[in-house]
């Protein structure tokens, strides 16, 4: 792929199969060609950088999952689509710390109607509580389980890498902080 | 079979590491024991949740990297938007700007209140009437000493002069009288007295304060008719050039002055007036201003004291409209203007001479 295509915007059914692929690049042309539009938005309608970067950041992984769930439908540009869903989320943002004002300066058009990123936040939700809880449950255990459940690493591997005389001890070790990890985060409210 | 190795069989079950034979002997046993089928299910979701988890941080943390490469900063001043620099200076500064402004203004107004250009009458712009009171204090002192170098001189019973003194002139032979309203503000009693020095009590019907008019109406029994008005009210304006005329009551007499119509506004440019280069004094103001046609054009009315010769006269016009706007209950007697001019063609001493009966003397009481 030519370095000029790399640098432009990239088409949106490029995007779409990209993501599908686990394409790094497109994904990276895909963020550097819509933040600005996203920082604008923010920065002046009451934001910091660091504020657009989290909503940004939110609205790429809507449109990721989505993506990847395969029930997304291009029903507007690709640009449109993201400056909604930041639009959205920097609303319910604003006003959740009351710096709404109760009007908002726009500088894309927008769709109104939709409402997905509600389903996103369960989702949200749930990976606090797995953020939370593997963070108490301190190392070695979490290693394991990461290792184990996210790295995809085997038994054998693991085994080796902290030291375990045998296959068995780490299993069982596995099992424990398994075992620990689902109290954690079914004690979460 | 301990939990430990039940787990072990289901997650090789759920990675399909499982021969045919073992998974299918593993499935009878999930249909019929309810509780391992549940572990199946709940340890399936638990360790999607994990493995999706991670996913999502893999994410975050491509998108971190990403973030990383942006200038942030640069864009961010590229792309926020800018008010404009008096807006900047404003939200920046705004505070020593309105002391700054407050002390200005304050300054100004100080300047100005002790210049006296806060007062409303201007120093250089007087009007006419003449304050007898003054006089008075001035005669009454040689009186006493008159009396004392001649004893024997009755002091004569005086006329009572009035406060304030003005002129008036007729505009209908049965005892309408024009003046000005400054001569006759705030007045208890309103006197005119004719040429021949009789005094007729008089009332004021209508002011204009704006154009400083005020008409009064002879209601003295021992008034007779004037006889017709020899001159006539010009309705257009009077050209700058035009030889005028007006005759004025300061004193018992009466004084002629003559000049040109100099400019066609008064004093600052006031287009309810005309500027005239006649000698005028106090005491004329209420007189009339008249061409060398006979025409009334104005009423004389103010002076400016350091240009000599500089008076100011109410435009005719002005006097028209002010007798249209009389109320109509106002009027006992029916007001009658001349149109015709007798004056027309003779000379300026046989029109003061026809004119002079028809000028009065304002005399204005109050208290």
């Amino acid at each position: 792929m030519s370095k000029e295509l790399n640098n432009g915007i990239p088409a949106d059914s490029e995007v779409i199969m990209g993501i599908l692929n686990n394409s790094e690049s497109v994904l990276k042309r895909l963020y550097l060609a819509y933040f600005p539009m996203v920082l604008q938005l923010i920065i002046n309608n009451n934001g910091d950088a660091d504020d657009a970067k989290d909503i940004y950041q939110e609205a790429i992984i809507v449109l990721y999952n989505k993506v990847k769930a395969g029930d997304f439908e291009l029903s507007s540009k690709l640009k449109t689509y993201i400056y909604s869903v930041c639009r959205r989320l920097w609303l319910k943002r604003l006003s959740q710390m009351n710096r709404y004002g109760g009007d908002i300066k726009d500088f894309q058009e927008y769709l109104s109607d939709e409402d997905e990123t509600e389903r996103n936040n369960d989702r949200d939700i749930e990976f606090d509580k797995m953020g939370n809880a593997l963070k108490l449950l301190g190392e070695p255990c979490k290693t394991i389980i990461e290792d184990f459940y996210i790295h995809n690493r085997s038994m054998q591997e693991i085994c080796e890498s902290f030291g375990y005389t045998n296959a068995d001890n780490a299993k069982t070790q596995k099992y424990k902080c398994l075992q620990r990890l689902k109290k954690l985060f079914f004690q979460q409210k | 079979m301990s939990d430990n190795q039940l787990i072990e069989v289901i997650e090789r079950y759920l990675n399909g590491e499982m021969s045919q034979e073992e998974s299918a002997r593993f499935e009878m046993l999930r249909n019929e024991n309810a509780s391992v089928n549940n572990l199946v299910t709940e340890h399936k979701d638990f360790t999607n949740l994990i493995k999706q988890y991670g996913e999502r941080l893999e994410l975050e943390r491509r998108l971190n990297a990403i973030h990383d490469e942006i200038d942030v900063h640069s864009l961010k001043e590229e792309l926020m938007i800018h008010p404009s620099w008096i807006v900047q200076l404003w939200r920046n500064h705004h505070s020593k700007i309105s002391v700054a402004a407050s002390i200005a203004i304050f300054a100004v107004l100080c300047t100005m209140f002790f210049t006296g250009y806060l007062n409303n009458h201007d120093n250089n712009y007087v009007k006419l009437k003449l304050d007898v009171q003054k006089i008075k204090q001035k005669t009454d002192n040689l009186d006493s000493r008159v009396n004392k170098l001649n004893v024997h001189v009755a002091p004569k019973p005086a006329d009572n002069p009035g406060n304030f003194r003005g002129t008036g002139f007729a505009i209908s032979s049965n005892g309408y009288i024009v003046t000005n309203y400054h001569v006759v503000r705030d007045a208890d009693d309103v006197y005119v007295q004719n040429d021949e020095g009789k005094s007729f009590k008089s009332k004021v019907i209508y002011t204009d304060p704006q154009s400083d008019i005020a008409i009064l109406s002879i209601n003295d029994t021992a008034f007779r008719s004037l006889g017709a008005i020899p001159y006539s009210f010009k309705k257009s304006e009077s050209e700058i050039g035009e030889n005028v005329f007006t005759l004025g009551r300061p004193r018992d007499g009466v004084i002629l002055g003559a000049g040109f119509l100099t400019a066609s506004t008064g004093f600052k440019g006031d287009t309810t007036q005309y500027q005239v280069s006649t000698p005028v004094d106090f005491g004329n103001s209420g007189g009339p201003l008249l061409d060398n046609k006979g025409n009334l054009i104005g009423i004389i009315d103010a002076k400016e004291t350091h240009i000599e010769g500089a008076a100011f006269a109410v435009k005719s016009s002005y006097l028209l409209k002010a007798i249209q706007e009389i109320p109509a209950d106002s009027l006992q007697k029916p007001l009658i203007m001349n149109s015709k001019n007798s004056l027309t063609g003779l000379n300026e001493k046989q029109q003061v001479k026809k004119i002079r009966k028809y000028v009065f003397m304002v005399k204005v009481y109050n208290q």
